[in-house]
């Protein structure tokens, strides 16, 4: 099954990493990923840039509101991801428990879903399928 | 105290049991090749690991799962050396060494006890052991899972539908078998390397096609097998990234795995390839196939058995159907693996893409020099290609007699049913006597 590690970061756990040396923080992380590529279960990962570069929009009007900000109640940003293949929730649940992050940061462990999850026999479901292989067929 | 999420559920135990499994899965490979460089024998070394692990399922459920518990079991194993070799009053400088190394390991236990380069080479040596020449196939097989793995002998015994006694035996004869032969925890020389390297690269192949054609008993362990031979051949490739067809197995196994979702039917049934709905197969696990297939490439070594394999699930894969399919290039790639890797199996393959690329005259050249040569005399899927192909050229009577024939080598009910389907389809010639019954 595959599992996304959702980071999520307060903006005290960003003020408490600038003690931390950027030289550190990438080498701690670095050793992270490498350590999930040598147990074959990392199929994707990535980060996110900082909040100031993203934007929000917001459907609570009629139309769609695209604004820098603010982010509502919520202080907790997604900045980054992994995505793994494992056994079980509890090897997701390992592997979440090893990551390098100081107290303010948490990761949300979601299961992804799969072609099973969604009834075969819908249209757009269908559809959407025909579009990935389209994408697909443009990479190649 | 690292804790898990669940542990707060109701049935902490069960919770604990998965947890340690999960640890076990992640860690086993490492505990039993550190283990195995420390007490020098590699049978001693897993029956140790197998004890921590037992202690730790006593244990954990009480004092909770520790924050390090790859260090904690391997430890706990190393102590369980020590008292082994005091019982046996043998204070040697093994057992001096190993007391040592714990001392030091308990200093800095918050940090990794272990050298990751030194780590790497000895999880490649327990590989390598796992799957030593002399040892038999299905020992190679039940060591590589379940040393290797971390697979226990209940879930290799379901996978391979056998009784786990059986596993739990083989384990034991295939650890006796590498003490008796005094099989060295190292990597093979160079000059012997690739030969051995192909013995493993066979070994995770072999693994992955019994979970690939699941056809008999519970499946639903099967695709579980194929994953697992998935991880272990990306696990090898990162332990040897220079050798180019750890890649092509990888490719190989993504490109072949992609298309799992569309493999069965509502009723649980295969459908063909050519049958299957494209739109089903996994896009991420083909742009996996198709990056390791590049890795493979960028060696410059040029393409073997299993990259040229996966070559050809990759036509497959980036087709948006069977008649977009570029079927010259697979015939190509098909020659090139006859050279490398001749086998009928193969032919009977290239037949089947010459019938596509060319047409069924000269695809059925190819399928009667097959049946010449009699070496897949009893192989369902020669008579079966050959009944197609007859039929496409309107030699009927002809197929019918080898619908027949295939039928009656198969030992799949499902498939007899189809066969013979196609027998009644085509009425039997005017004069009464019926060759195909």
């Amino acid at each position: 099954m595959k599992y996304m590690l959702i980071m999520r970061v307060t903006d005290e756990a960003i003020e408490a990493s600038k003690d931390i040396p950027f030289e550190q923080i990438i080498e701690d992380m670095g050793k992270y990923n490498e350590a999930m590529m040598k147990a074959g279960v990392l199929l994707a990962g990535e980060g996110l840039s900082d909040a100031d570069e993203g934007f929000v929009v917001d459907f609570s009007s009629e139309t769609p509101l695209v604004t820098d900000g603010p982010y509502g109640e919520t202080k907790e940003l997604f900045n980054g991801f992994w995505i793994l293949e494992v056994a079980s929730k509890e090897e997701a649940a390992e592997w979440a428990k090893r990551a390098p992050l100081g107290p303010g940061t948490k990761l949300e462990v979601r299961r992804v879903t799969g072609v099973e999850d969604f009834p075969q026999d819908n249209e757009w479901i269908q559809k959407e399928e025909g579009w990935r292989d389209e994408l697909e067929g443009r990479k190649a | 105290m690292a804790r898990t999420p669940t542990e707060r559920g109701p049935d902490r135990s069960e919770s604990v049991r998965r947890s340690v499994a999960a640890v076990w899965r992640i860690e086993s490979a490492r505990i039993v090749a550190t283990l195995t460089r420390t007490v020098g024998d590699f049978g001693r070394a897993e029956d140790l690991a197998q004890e921590a692990l037992a202690d730790a399922l006593a244990q954990w459920p009480e004092t909770g799962v520790p924050a390090n518990p790859g260090a904690w079991l391997t430890t706990v194993a190393k102590r369980k050396a020590i008292d082994g070799w005091r019982r046996q009053e043998r204070y040697d400088a093994r057992l001096a060494a190993i007391a040592h190394d714990l001392g030091t390991e308990a200093a800095d236990s918050d940090d990794v006890p272990w050298d990751p380069d030194r780590i790497d080479d000895d999880v490649l040596r327990l590989v390598f052991v796992s799957c030593h020449p002399v040892l038999s196939r299905e020992a190679r097989v039940a060591l590589t899972l379940k040393v290797v793995g971390g697979l226990s002998s209940d879930e290799i015994a379901r996978a391979f539908l056998v009784p786990t006694s059986t596993v739990q035996q083989r384990i034991v004869r295939a650890k006796k078998t590498l003490a008796a032969a005094k099989v060295p925890f190292v990597v093979p020389e160079r000059a012997e390397f690739g030969e051995r390297l192909a013995a493993v690269l066979g070994v995770l192949y072999l693994v992955f096609n019994e979970g690939h054609s699941a056809s008999a008993g519970d499946d639903w362990m099967r695709p579980e097998l194929s994953r697992e031979a998935l991880r272990l051949a990306r696990v090898l490739a990162e332990l040897v990234p220079r050798e180019p067809e750890v890649h092509g197995l990888v490719a190989l196994m993504e490109l072949t795995a992609a298309r799992f979702p569309a493999r069965l039917d509502a009723n649980g049934d295969p459908v063909l390839l050519a049958d299957q709905d494209r739109r089903r197969w996994d896009r991420g696990a083909i742009t996996r196939g198709r990056t390791a297939l590049t890795r493979a490439d960028a060696l410059g070594r040029g393409r073997g058995a299993y990259a040229l394999q996966a070559a050809i699930a990759e036509c497959h894969a980036v087709a948006a159907s069977v008649g977009d399919t570029d079927w010259e290039r697979i015939v190509l790639l098909y020659e090139a693996l006859g050279r490398l890797a001749p086998s009928p199996v193969v032919e009977l393959n290239r037949a089947a893409a010459v019938s596509m690329a060319v047409g069924p005259a000269a695809a059925l050249e190819i399928v009667d020099s097959i049946v010449a040569d009699g070496r897949l005399a009893g192989y369902r899927f020669l008579p079966a290609t050959r009944a197609e192909l007859l039929t496409r050229l309107g030699r009927t009577a002809e197929a019918r007699v080898e619908f027949a024939a295939a039928a009656r080598l198969t030992a799949n009910e499902r498939e007899r049913r189809l066969l013979l389907d196609r027998v009644a389809a085509m009425s039997p010639p005017d004069d009464g006597r019926d060759p195909a019954l």
